[in-house]
């Protein structure tokens, strides 16, 4: 199970509805199912992993969150979850936009670019970063928006959403990210865990 | 055919009003079931078969001696599991397996009916197979499940009962028969009235049946079922028992000689009249229309749990329209999964041995059951 998926519990209520989008293998599904007692559904893009969802009992549709969250109504869900994935998509803010229609909130999670291991590859490398956590070469990689925390900050000034919460995980360990400490969030945060809604 | 003896019946006393206006009463409906009813009779699972199927859905079909159509999907330890599931399937009315159809005999004239058969629907074969719940006293089914046209009953029936299924398994369908699949339906028909034997349908007061029409209409159906590269991986332009070309027009291709296989098999086990009725059952079928062109409307009282399946190379009921489907009920927040099983067989795959769409029809029953039993 990844570290964040405690942190992401924890911002969600009991009893609400959830819709995952690139709900992967379910785990995440299973955990909220489990711990927070969520009517919960998921997106998934591929069909090996829907498969998998629906072993585990997991109501799960095969799809792309690009051209099928425009099938659910406004509003349908309380959260909308999108894990690690907004870099991947051709469109970030197409999908945030999505999210924001179809969720009451959303909670969105992104790799840290602005990272320092990130950092040092590239300044001292000189070639694209490698990491445990974004471990594909520039020519192969899924993830072809990258962006720091910084950034996604700036992206909700930009196409105007409300950031409610944020927080950076570093070293399994999470805190919350404010306007003093962003620069030092940053540099050492691994992933940044945002809860957003509409203005 | 003597096949009364190895065939269930229920006399269906309560008369039933059809979409053409006809209303029918004391009719049979012949069935059949696998596995054993539970005492909560929690577990039973309606099947719903497709346009050439009947009710012999597993084991050894006691009137054709062959394999039941799914016997790959039915069975004990199998998809529909009937250690677990007490399995019900009917043949639809207007069939030729024992349920009221153009076959029958019309007590009024003492001739078969033919054509003076009335035009059936999807919902009109739903509606009289529910009586098969009054008659095991079921209130709820744990499932409804069917592939092509069992598919569009799955639908109607979740649609006309919200609250009779507690899970709901429609494969490889549609909620609106397209021009092509009419286009296609169409085009049997006529292959079977331009055969001479035909005889505006009252070809069984005579001794000769209208076989070639028949045939003709199972082959061209047949492609469809089938995919372009699925033919081509298994037939090519194989030659069958030949070195050469004949210059002729025997079978010289093995998929000719497959065709004409499957198309004399066929006859010998289905009625034409039968097939002219189900096809105009399937064309009429239109969900979409039923509910003023929003076909979330026909589920909007249900809190059924559906799971959808479709297949990547069935270009008769592709993905798109199975889609559809899945959108029409997240769109009213209904609870549905949906996958499309990769699979070369065309149509046919939901009735073939494809491991991902076996395993995925196993894992949602057995999973839904398992969270039900626990809810109640």
């Amino acid at each position: 199970m990844k570290a964040e998926y405690n942190f992401i519990a924890n911002i969600i209520e009991k009893n609400s509805t959830v819709l995952d989008v690139g709900c992967d293998d379910g785990t995440l599904m299973e955990f909220l199912k489990k711990n927070k007692n969520v009517d919960i559904r998921g997106i998934e893009i591929s069909k090996e992993k829907v498969q998998i969802c629906i072993a585990k009992g997991l109501t799960v549709i095969e799809g792309n969150a690009e051209l099928d969250l425009k099938q659910f109504p406004k509003n349908s869900f309380d959260y909308v979850v999108l894990g690690q994935t907004l870099q991947a998509f051709i469109n970030p803010e197409i999908v945030i936009k999505e999210l924001l229609r179809v969720g009451k909130k959303a909670i969105v999670t992104i790799p840290n670019f602005g990272n320092w291991k990130v950092r040092l590859d590239l300044l001292f490398k000189g070639t694209m970063p490698i990491t445990s956590s974004l471990p594909h070469e520039w020519y192969n990689t899924p993830n072809i928006h990258m962006c720091t925390i910084k950034d996604f900050v700036r992206f909700s000034e930009t196409i105007n959403f409300k950031i409610v919460k944020s927080l950076a995980l570093i070293d399994k360990n999470i805190s919350n990210i404010s306007k003093s400490n962003i620069f030092l969030k940053n540099l050492f945060g691994e992933l940044g865990i945002f809860l957003i809604e509409n203005k | 055919m003597n096949i009364r003896e190895n065939i269930k019946s229920l006399i269906i006393e309560k008369p039933l009003r059809l979409d053409c206006g006809q209303t029918i009463s004391k009719f049979p409906l012949a069935y059949e079931t696998y596995g054993k009813l539970n005492e909560n009779k929690d577990n039973a699972i309606l099947v719903f078969h497709a346009l050439t199927g009947d009710q012999f859905v597993t084991g050894v079909n006691p009137i054709t001696k062959k394999d039941g159509w799914w016997s790959y999907a039915v069975g004990p330890k199998k998809s529909i599991d009937t250690d677990k599931y007490f399995v019900i399937c009917a043949n639809v009315i207007g069939g030729c397996m024992g349920s009221f159809g153009p076959s029958h005999e019309n007590p009024e004239t003492k001739k078969i009916y033919g054509t003076d058969f009335p035009v059936i629907t999807i919902n009109d074969m739903v509606n009289a197979q529910v009586n098969l719940l009054d008659f095991f006293n079921i209130k709820k089914l744990f499932s409804v499940v069917g592939g092509s046209m069992g598919g569009m009953q799955v639908l109607q029936f979740v649609s006309n009962f919200p609250d009779k299924a507690k899970t709901a398994v429609p494969i490889a369908c549609t909620s609106s028969h397209s021009a092509q699949n009419i286009a296609f339906n169409e085009l049997g028909r006529q292959a079977i009235t331009a055969d001479h034997n035909w005889m505006d349908g009252k070809y069984n007061s005579k001794s000769t049946l209208p076989d070639k029409g028949l045939a003709v209409a199972r082959m061209a159906a047949h492609i469809t079922y089938l995919s372009k590269k699925g033919l081509q991986e298994k037939f090519g332009r194989k030659l069958q028992e030949r070195d050469d070309l004949k210059f002729g027009f025997d079978a010289d291709f093995q998929i000719e000689s497959y065709l004409r296989y499957q198309g004399s098999v066929f006859v010998d086990r289905f009625d034409a009249n039968s097939y002219l009725y189900i096809t105009r059952a399937m064309d009429y079928f239109d969900l979409v229309k039923q509910f003023d062109g929003n076909l979330s409307n026909a589920f909007k009282k249900t809190k059924t749990k559906f799971f959808i399946m479709s297949f990547t190379s069935d270009w008769l009921y592709p993905t798109q329209e199975n889609k559809d489907i899945v959108i029409a009920l997240n769109a009213i927040g209904a609870n549905v999964g949906f996958v499309e099983i990769e699979s070369d067989k065309g149509h046919d795959s939901f009735l073939l041995e494809v491991p991902d769409f076996l395993n995925s029809l196993k894992n949602f029953l057995d999973k839904s059951y398992i969270e039900s039993s626990n809810e109640s």
